[in-house]
């Protein structure tokens, strides 16, 4: 589906320019979020800890990817919580601490993980259903399918697989190459394949993006596909670190809400079309800095809710006056 | 808009196969691998993963230990201690100490947490303690793994962890342990690493209490409706774990192990749910916590029924609606003094002290003839606080806590 | 939200009688109540007592919250947007309440009388920061779900303080005693006939009502004949936060203090909304059938004690009903055409 294709100028290129300037307006956030909290925390004598920032954002950073193209597409994924719960506890299971069954436990989760989003998928274009209903509803299947059959941490992960979590190349951790990767990959196929163009064609408009010839639906499974496949990673990302999958790991870590507020930090519109990955990138790099700051400055956690609420509200009204004045 | 229902073209069935397939996906698959991930069954009494009978004979018959240290002092009593030497880690004070918590996400954790700043504040005038550094984790397991990393990079003296889950932060705390002293306390880690690891008797002396009292107020065959808050977590489990065993032994009927999920509004409907099922003839109601158990109380009180003989814990309201309404009941108690403990052994670990290796407090079971002493007249406490909260001698009780004094 | 949203909610809005449009309000999502049907008689069959009034008020008094909650919920649906942030606002009056009043009968009105000043500021703000700032709603929401949650945890040090004197409980808690027949009538459910006749009234008799469907079905042409489309939408969300206010004071009552009475109702209320035949997205949507849809997740949650399911089944099967019940309304819709 996302074969290579030579750019062409159509709407969807349009389109990626108008993206690019609030990338930019984004990155200008995050180097003054960047700059402001790395100045308290110096100027309190405190640790940067650039190295733990980074793997901080790697689970939110993988899925915030993926929740990035179904956003694009104008539909979301509220399931992929439990999505990463579902690849948490199937792959630890399967693995059960012995490095041989690594090589099919990853591949298992990652089609356990396709289906779920071509499932998702399916549901919303097939029937119409609205995206925040029909992922909800998925949302709470896994969770009971889950929560009844788990009930604690299951099986394990053997400690070749815990390198993920805890090594790296040259002082690098291979979470963090990981998320690097993907992060390009997910910019390289937004932009350099047909399937990236006409996803922002089909955010754009659903209607224009059919008549030009886009088969909006396939366009949408994809993207969830993709989304679920970015959640699996997160979900495996997250084993490498906890030995182990429980059932709770998904909705711990709120990868729901969260990968969606840092998709709209990072810029993108949640009516689809706009936005990318490298904004969300942004996006999930504020809401570590953040944390981070809070760590060190030792400020109440209950603050940090009002802080992060706060930020999302701003952020999101600044893009849309920008817009505003861009469309005037 | 209705019409006679012809069979549905593609479309629906297309449908009905997404609907199937997603529950092949999740339910069935997930079924099938859930046999592997459930471990032999640890004793004859309790099927539950969870138990380990070992465990649950040394907790029942801790309970009948006088523990060592000032009885006015429950904080630093321990249950047949083993002292571990600690020479290696004295140096000189003020001390920096660093501590990783789970998460304040319910009134027991915020009710510990004000003590324990209250405790370190003392000891920071003392100057004892210089520099107090908390990262919270949320409650989220992977968070914790990470804050427990960066406090490694702090100037740290010793490092006290409040794991969030036991399996998930053992590596993280075996780590830390190789760079400096660590405490752990409240839920354990799978390693012996930390110099000590502080917690009540535990789970199983816990729920036995509470099913103890209700064998002996229950007729044999009676109906005991047993209300849970979470499946999963280790110090829950056992405790029903060790209540199931009690109810075994003595032919109670328990109608209904339910899950509440630690709220309010469920328990009352599940209560009510088996009030309008069962009528009166719920002779009994077992909590793993007694957070709720006012909801239940208020379940038989709004019809009309009197309150079977029930547990709860040491919180206000609970205890105040026993005294006032003269209930039967008992309250057996995961003591929220042991937030103090850590810091106080943190300190005498760095002065070289001796410190027992696996620091077993007492857990009091509140009983009728108990009950008054840990109703305070002179003070007015918020309805979740804690009676075992050990905070009552800091300067700032009882603001601090929500209370205030009453003339 | 999704483009498929749109293409629904672009469908031409009813014109006609408002017999016809009340006839609607109550028969608009016929499905939900077979459902709920259904689902009440299997309760009957498996405990007999149900049918009894007194027993059948007890859940009635339990379910009112909700119910409620779904009913402002539904304002904001039909005008196109969502309210996230409803769960943290019924958990915010509880705490709050406790705190202000602490305990004190004399300070209970005032503090109502607060709460729901502190609800219309809420909701004002959810209205204003989405239709002048131009934030999607699920954004602001999120924003104010967070922020309401951090700053009321943060203000009591992340333990209920102050108590609930039984004139505030006793809203959520008891009722009018010795009621011929019924026994105890409970406020909650003399309230929730109130909210839902005020409901009726608002969203199928009035002009605003009219306003807000144009709104959500298709605001541009609502906004050329004449509708203050802004407007309209800010009341929905301070009609949505009122009702979050009410379902605090009788859940607070119901309940006594917690901290986490509210947690995940936002979820339960769209839900419930949705099974209702109201479409995200706006435009489409009617009252009474969403009070059904909330009515009907609470009958699930005890049909499932009865049976002694695992409780986490209640989760499956209410995702399995809401697509269900979506895909069989998407199916009957393209039928109709």
């Amino acid at each position: 589906m996302s074969a290579l294709a030579p750019t062409r100028p159509n709407i969807a290129t349009l389109r990626t320019g108008i993206g690019g300037s609030s990338t930019a307006q984004i990155y200008m956030i995050l180097i003054l979020v960047l700059v402001v909290t790395w100045g308290l925390i110096l100027a309190t004598g405190g640790n940067l800890n650039i190295t733990n920032t980074l793997v901080r954002s790697v689970a939110l950073g993988i899925v915030a990817v993926g929740q990035t193209f179904v956003i694009l597409g104008g539909s979301l994924d509220l399931s992929v919580a439990y999505q990463v719960s579902v690849t948490a506890v199937v792959a630890s299971v399967l693995m059960d601490g012995n490095p041989n069954n690594i090589w099919f436990a990853v591949p298992a989760v990652l089609v356990i993980g396709a289906a779920i989003g071509a499932i998702n998928g399916l549901v919303i274009t097939a029937f119409h259903i609205n995206a925040f209903i029909a992922t909800l509803g998925t949302s709470l299947i896994l969770r009971g399918a889950l929560n009844a059959t788990f009930d604690n941490y299951a099986g394990e992960v053997p400690d070749e697989f815990r390198a993920l979590g805890y090594d790296g190349l040259l002082g690098i951790p291979y979470s963090v190459i990981l998320l690097l990767a993907i992060v390009a990959l997910g910019w390289f196929i937004l932009r350099y394949t047909r399937f990236g163009h006409h996803l922002y064609a089909v955010g754009e408009s659903d209607e224009t993006a059919r008549l030009s010839g886009v088969r909006s639906g396939r366009v949408l499974i994809v993207a969830h596909v993709l989304c679920s496949l970015t959640a699996t990673l997160t979900g495996l990302f997250i084993i490498s670190r906890l030995s182990a999958g429980a059932p709770w790991v998904g909705p711990d870590g709120d990868y729901d809400l969260e990968s969606i507020a840092a998709v709209v930090l990072g810029g993108a519109a949640l009516a689809g079309g706009r936005g990318g990955v490298l904004g969300t990138f942004a996006g999930v790099l504020i809401l570590a800095l953040l944390d981070n700051a809070f760590n060190q400055l030792q400020i109440n956690t209950f603050l940090k809710d009002v802080v992060r609420g706060a930020i999302i509200i701003a952020a999101v009204a600044a893009y849309a006056l920008r817009q505003r004045q861009d469309v005037r | 808009m209705t019409r006679s229902i012809s069979l549905p073209a593609p479309l629906p069935r297309m449908f009905f196969i997404a609907i199937a397939a997603m529950l092949v996906i999740s339910t069935m698959s997930i079924t099938a691998l859930a046999q592997d991930a459930t471990p032999e069954a640890g004793g004859a009494t309790s099927d539950s993963p969870f138990f380990s009978q070992e465990e649950y004979e040394a907790q029942l018959a801790q309970r009948d230990i006088e523990p060592e240290g000032p009885e006015d002092q429950p904080w630093i009593q321990a249950i047949e201690p083993e002292y571990a030497d600690t020479s290696e880690y004295a140096t000189e004070g003020p001390w920096d100490v660093c501590f990783s918590n789970a998460a304040v996400n319910n009134p027991w954790r915020a009710v510990g947490w004000t003590t324990m700043q209250a405790q370190v504040e003392v000891l920071q005038e003392e100057g004892v303690i210089g520099e107090f550094t908390v990262f919270d984790a949320e409650g989220d397991d992977n968070q914790q793994i990470s804050d427990i990393e960066s406090l490694l990079n702090e100037d740290c003296d010793i490092l006290i962890v409040s794991p969030n889950t036991t399996a998930a932060l053992t590596p993280a705390v075996e780590t830390a342990c190789e760079q400096l002293p660590v405490i752990v306390f409240d839920r354990g880690v799978e390693t012996d690493c930390p110099v000590t690891f502080i917690h009540p008797i535990g789970g199983y002396a816990f729920g036995a209490d509470g099913a103890e009292f209700l064998v002996e107020q229950v007729p044999e065959g009676g109906n005991v409706l047993a209300l849970r808050i979470l499946p999963g977590v280790d110090v829950l489990e056992t405790r029903w774990a060790a209540a199931d065993i009690a109810f075994q032994e003595a032919g109670i009927n328990v109608i209904g192990e339910e899950f509440t999920e630690g709220d309010r509004a469920n328990v009352q409907t599940i209560v009510t749910d088996y009030i309008a099922q069962y009528g009166d003839d719920i002779d009994g109601v077992w909590m793993d916590a007694g957070q709720d158990a006012v909801a239940v109380i208020e379940a038989f009180e709004t019809l009309g029924l009197d309150v079977p003989p029930l547990t709860g814990e040491d919180q206000l309201d609970f205890l105040n609606a026993w005294a006032d309404q003269d209930l039967t009941a008992v309250a057996p108690t995961y003591p929220n003094f042991q937030w103090r403990t850590p810091i106080l052994a943190a300190t005498m670990i760095l002065a070289g002290e001796e410190v027992p290796s696996e620091w077993v407090l007492p857990q009091p079971l509140i009983t009728e003839e108990t009950r008054d002493q840990y109703l305070a007249e002179d003070v007015d406490m918020p309805p979740l606080h804690y009676a075992l909260c050990g905070c009552e001698e800091f300067a700032e009780y009882p603001e601090r806590w929500g209370g205030e004094a009453v003339e | 939200m999704s483009a498929t949203a749109g293409n629904q909610s672009t469908r031409t809005m009813p014109v006609d009688s408002s017999g016809q449009r009340l006839g609607r309000a109550i028969l608009g999502g016929a499905p939900i109540f077979v459902v709920l049907a259904i689902l009440l008689v299997w309760i009957s069959i498996e405990n007999p007592n149900f049918t009894s009034p007194p027993i059948f008020l007890l859940f009635l008094r339990q379910a009112a919250p909700l119910m409620i909650l779904a009913a402002g919920q539904l304002f904001v649906i039909i005008s196109g947007e969502f309210d996230l942030s409803v769960g943290a606002l019924v958990t915010t009056v509880v705490i709050v309440a406790a705190r202000l009043i602490d305990g004190d009968p004399a300070r209970t009105w005032p503090v109502i009388a607060l709460l729901f000043v502190g609800g219309i500021v809420v909701g004002l703000a959810n209205g204003l920061i989405t239709t002048r700032l131009g934030v999607p709603s699920f954004i602001t929401t999120l924003g104010t779900m967070l922020m309401l949650n951090g700053a009321t945890l943060w203000w009591i040090g992340g333990t209920p303080r102050g108590d609930l004197p039984d004139n505030f409980r006793q809203w959520g808690r008891f009722g009018i005693d010795d009621f011929p027949w019924l026994g105890q009538l409970p406020y909650s459910v003399i309230i929730l006939f109130v909210v839902t006749a005020l409901g009726v009234w608002l969203l199928h008799g009035s002009t605003f009502g009219k306003q807000l469907f144009a709104t959500g079905g298709n605001p541009r042409a609502a906004y050329l004949s004449g509708v203050n489309v802004p407007w309209v939408r800010t009341m929905a969300f301070v009609i949505s936060a009122v009702s979050a206010v009410i379902t605090g004071i009788l859940l607070g009552g119901f309940t006594g203090v917690s901290p986490s009475a509210g947690d995940g109702l936002e979820f339960e209320a769209i839900s419930a909304v949705v099974l209702g035949g109201a479409v995200l997205g706006g435009g489409r949507g009617a009252l009474i059938p969403a009070i059904a849809g909330a009515m009907t997740l609470a009958a699930l949650f005890t049909l499932l004690n009865l049976l002694g399911l695992p409780q986490p089944f209640r989760y499956t099967v209410q995702g399995v009903i809401i697509i269900a019940a979506l895909g069989i309304a998407a199916f009957r819709t393209r039928k109709s055409r």
